[in-house]
């Protein structure tokens, strides 16, 4: 199940690598442009879930994703607008949203028990991707202290999402 | 017409009938950034728990052993009374990382 590991997660180990550890760290407009782009992948992979997946917990899930990443990127809009930050696009967040609608399409193509479990164990490895990612790059190089501290409230939410989604592929066994 | 003085002792009767018994107490547990507090609670049965969602998440209180299963939308709290005695672990079923333990005493 968790052979193939999904594009995007290369694109996010990108963050730990030496070319980008040698040149420009990452700035504050910079990373809350990665969490908002790594919300708004979740959200669509869910979005297609819920009309494709057959399986109740799946759905039930891909809503539960839906609704929390939802009201994460509400608070990181409102915290940029309060911080008069604009999100900068970059490197890392292209990547992500060109390999996010690769894994869509790759998807789609799939359907029944197939597409729950694809979902699924791509949701278990996309979470586990992105905390890495926040644990380890975004929230040490975020230089205000609102937007770590948002970053960190939002790696506790993708623990517990990254758990949910493990229990949710253990029942499909 | 009733009498002022019949009138109170009416009236004091009416809600002496709705008092809660005198050892039963109402507790307040908060899940607040992802974290529910006390993560440690001792109650008694007949007691009332109060569970208080801070966060603009949904939270659920389920008991692992199936007792209750409480669903908090995101700034909304919940009133539960408790029917039986034991040791109940319970989580957040969107948030498993969310873990607590509530001490229910005959």
């Amino acid at each position: 199940m968790f052979v193939r590991i999904s594009a995007a997660i290369a694109a996010l180990s990108l963050l730990g690598s030496p070319a980008l550890a040698q040149g420009a760290k990452l700035t504050d407009p910079q990373i809350a442009h990665i969490a908002y782009t790594a919300g708004v992948i979740d959200i669509a992979a869910a979005k297609q879930a819920i009309s494709k997946a057959s399986n109740k917990d799946v759905k039930a899930f891909a809503q539960d994703m839906v609704r929390d990443h939802e009201a994460v990127n509400k608070q990181a809009l409102d915290l940029v607008k309060k911080l008069k930050v604009t999100p900068e696009d970059n490197d890392t967040s292209k990547a992500l949203s060109k390999q996010a609608s690769d894994k869509l399409v790759e998807l789609d193509k799939l359907d029944g028990v197939a597409f729950d479990k694809a979902y699924v164990a791509n949701e278990v490895a996309f979470h586990k991707a992105v905390n890495g990612a926040l644990e380890t790059q975004l929230i040490p190089s975020a230089n205000n202290a609102e937007l770590k501290s948002l970053l960190q409230t939002g790696l506790k939410i993708f623990q517990g999402h990254q758990q949910h989604a493990e229990h949710v592929a253990a029942e499909l066994k | 017409m009733m009498s002022g003085r019949l009138f109170s002792i009416a009236i004091a009767l009416v809600f002496a009938a709705m008092v809660v018994p005198a050892h039963a107490a109402t507790i307040e547990i908060t899940m607040e950034n992802l974290e529910i507090s006390p993560a440690d609670v001792s109650a008694k049965v007949g007691d009332t728990i109060n569970w208080i969602n801070k966060d603009v998440f949904a939270h659920t209180a389920t008991a692992r052993n199936g007792d209750f299963d409480v669903t908090l939308p995101p700034k909304k709290s919940a009133t539960s009374v408790l029917k039986k005695a034991g040791t109940i672990d319970y989580y957040c079923r969107y948030h498993p990382n969310m873990k607590a333990t509530l001490k229910i005493e005959p």
